[in-house]
């Protein structure tokens, strides 16, 4: 039996990395510490029905073919493609992100990742004013207030709070959750709400508003906040401002109820402008809760070779970005692109409907290890290793730390930068014969 | 009767637990669904499980009831999934990322039953 301690799980952005997963005969016989998320998605990989082939639709039907036949097809869509999407990558290796980019380049195509419906704003929020950073390490040791704002993390990053944020004993917190003051904003009472010790309730669409009000009791213009905002009284207002000005060190960990919503980019604008003010008083940081395990990682890597962190358009030869108009969904919506690639990611379920429609339409070369609503759309499927569990790679946290994923079984899968490098030199191949 | 609502689509750790998972009928049940004040259920005379048709400027899907008295009165909650991307917005507003939060939602009690993963895909969006 071969046991691998710390293991890192390959599920969402807190990217645990104290979990005991035992191996026998190349088999998962036992997973430690995990939460339900990591746990089905590690167990998963034997448990649930893989794409056990390559296949290509035809007739209608998705039937098996060879690797070989798939990746020459794939290619060819590839090169025949006026302006291709390559999307998602975020459950993925940031090799597999490199190798992507480099033939999103090769191909003139659009490449985005999954922040193109998730964190997406947030990066524009940090174009405008930046972002006061901190590890998530220096939350456990040293944070005596933390915000959750619109984020859910019983629900979306399960061990988030007991390795970081709420329970978390480290050098400055010996107390744990008593010396630590909880406080969530959200639309509605979620789970995490209802373990905090102060919510607040917020009317949908209002974050900016409430953002801007508490930004004025910190620079004590309180005479200028009106008795209601965005539905939460004047008096939780101040109470919420003084909470964050007498703090030691505080975090506002923000989600998806921020970036969704209405004011979109805007409102991680805010949190950063709140910041900035409160950092006058107290020492305050923010980090988004990324959701993906590496949709971090594809924002380094992306922003490191070709200097923008997504939505990078390379129709003209050389890397554009402007993600209202080169984003995923955007191009989507105008029907500018004539083919996809997606891989690690569903755009099928996650993608709004009028995105999934241009995508059925057009051909879809997918790259996945398991069946999903994009496969139902897809006219190449190309099955993958699960990378964190069948192939190791690197992973950005959510507090961007690179951490190193383990292999922890054999497969005969290929991995995601197998494959996109073996296409990648078989479009190269085709471009020589032309 | 029909109930006008605003609606709010997100993770829940049912729904992640089956995201590598899809083909599962586990993953439609979880992901079928939405979530009401049990006022809200109430004034619309629907119990938990039976089918609502949730209806927004975008489209409309057919979901199965469940209670949750975290929601306010006049906020529904849809798991992220094919369902509720069939009627959120798909507007980006020039910054990328479509409306997934907070859209007008006309919410009723319907006979219809909701559709499974592969054949919601197929009627959404086969051509």
């Amino acid at each position: 039996m071969n046991v691998i301690t710390d293991a890192i799980c390959p599920f969402c952005g807190s990217l645990c990395d104290d979990l005991t997963i035992k191996v026998e005969n190349n088999k998962i016989t036992d997973i430690q510490r995990a939460c339900v998320l990591g746990h089905n998605k590690i167990a998963g990989v034997t448990d649930h029905a893989r794409i056990e082939a390559p296949l290509v639709r035809k007739d209608g039907e998705l039937v098996e073919t060879t690797y070989e036949d798939a990746i020459e097809r794939a290619a060819e869509i590839l090169v025949n493609s006026k302006r291709a999407l390559s999307y998602g990558w975020s459950s993925t290796s940031c090799e597999a992100v490199s190798k992507a980019i480099e033939l999103a380049e090769e191909t003139g195509s659009v490449i985005d990742s999954c922040a193109n419906v998730c964190h997406g704003p947030t990066t524009l929020a940090v174009h405008e004013k930046g972002s006061p950073a901190a590890s998530l390490g220096q939350v456990k040791n040293r944070a005596d207030l933390v915000i959750f704002w619109g984020c859910n993390p019983v629900h979306a990053h399960p061990r988030h709070m007991s390795r970081y944020s709420m329970y978390a004993k480290g050098f400055f917190t010996k107390k744990g959750r008593k010396g630590r003051h909880i406080a969530v904003v959200d639309v509605r009472e979620t789970d995490t709400a209802k373990i905090a010790d102060t919510y607040v309730q917020v009317d949908p669409g209002c974050d900016f508003m409430l953002l801007q009000a508490i930004r004025s009791a910190i620079n004590d213009n309180e005479d200028v906040i009106p008795e209601i905002v965005g539905g939460v009284p004047k008096e939780t207002i101040l109470e919420l401002a003084t909470m964050m000005k007498e703090a030691r060190f505080s975090c506002v960990f923000y989600g998806m109820g921020t970036t969704q919503t209405r004011s979109k980019y805007k409102n991680g604008d805010a949190v950063s402008s709140l910041l900035y003010d409160l950092n006058q008083y107290s020492k305050s940081v923010m980090i988004p809760m990324r959701g993906h395990y590496n949709v971090t990682g594809f924002g380094q890597v992306c922003n490191w070779e070709t200097g923008y962190p997504n939505a990078v358009d390379f129709t003209r030869k050389f890397a554009y970005y402007n993600p209202g108009e080169t984003g995923a969904s955007d191009t989507l919506l105008r029907g500018d692109v004539d083919a996809a690639l997606v891989a690690a990611a569903d755009p099928g379920s996650h993608f709004a409907q009028e995105a999934v429609k241009c995508l059925a339409k057009i051909p879809l070369i997918q790259i996945d290890p398991y069946h999903n609503p994009t496969t139902e759309l897809a006219d190449i499927v190309i099955p993958a290793a699960v990378v964190g569990v069948e192939a190791e790679g690197t992973a950005y946290r959510m507090d961007s730390i690179p951490l190193r994923m383990k292999k922890f079984i054999d497969t005969d899968f290929k991995s995601d930068e197998q494959i996109v490098t073996d296409i990648l030199e078989k479009v190269r191949e085709l471009k020589r014969g032309a | 009767m029909k109930l006008e609502t605003k609606l709010i689509t997100g993770r829940t750790a049912y729904q992640g637990s089956y995201l590598e998972n899809k083909t599962n009928p586990k993953y439609f049940e979880e992901c079928a669904c939405c979530e009401m004040n049990p006022e809200d259920l109430n004034k619309l005379g629907v119990s938990v499980g039976e089918n609502l048709n949730v209806k927004t400027a975008f489209g409309e899907v057919v979901v199965k009831a469940r209670e949750n008295d975290g929601n306010p009165e006049g906020i529904i909650f849809i798991p992220m999934g094919p369902w509720s991307n069939a009627i959120v917005n798909p507007d980006t507003g020039g910054c990328g990322t479509p409306g997934f939060k907070g859209i007008p939602a006309e919410v009723e009690k319907t006979d219809k039953e909701p559709l499974d993963m592969i054949s919601f895909m197929r009627t959404y969006y086969y051509q």
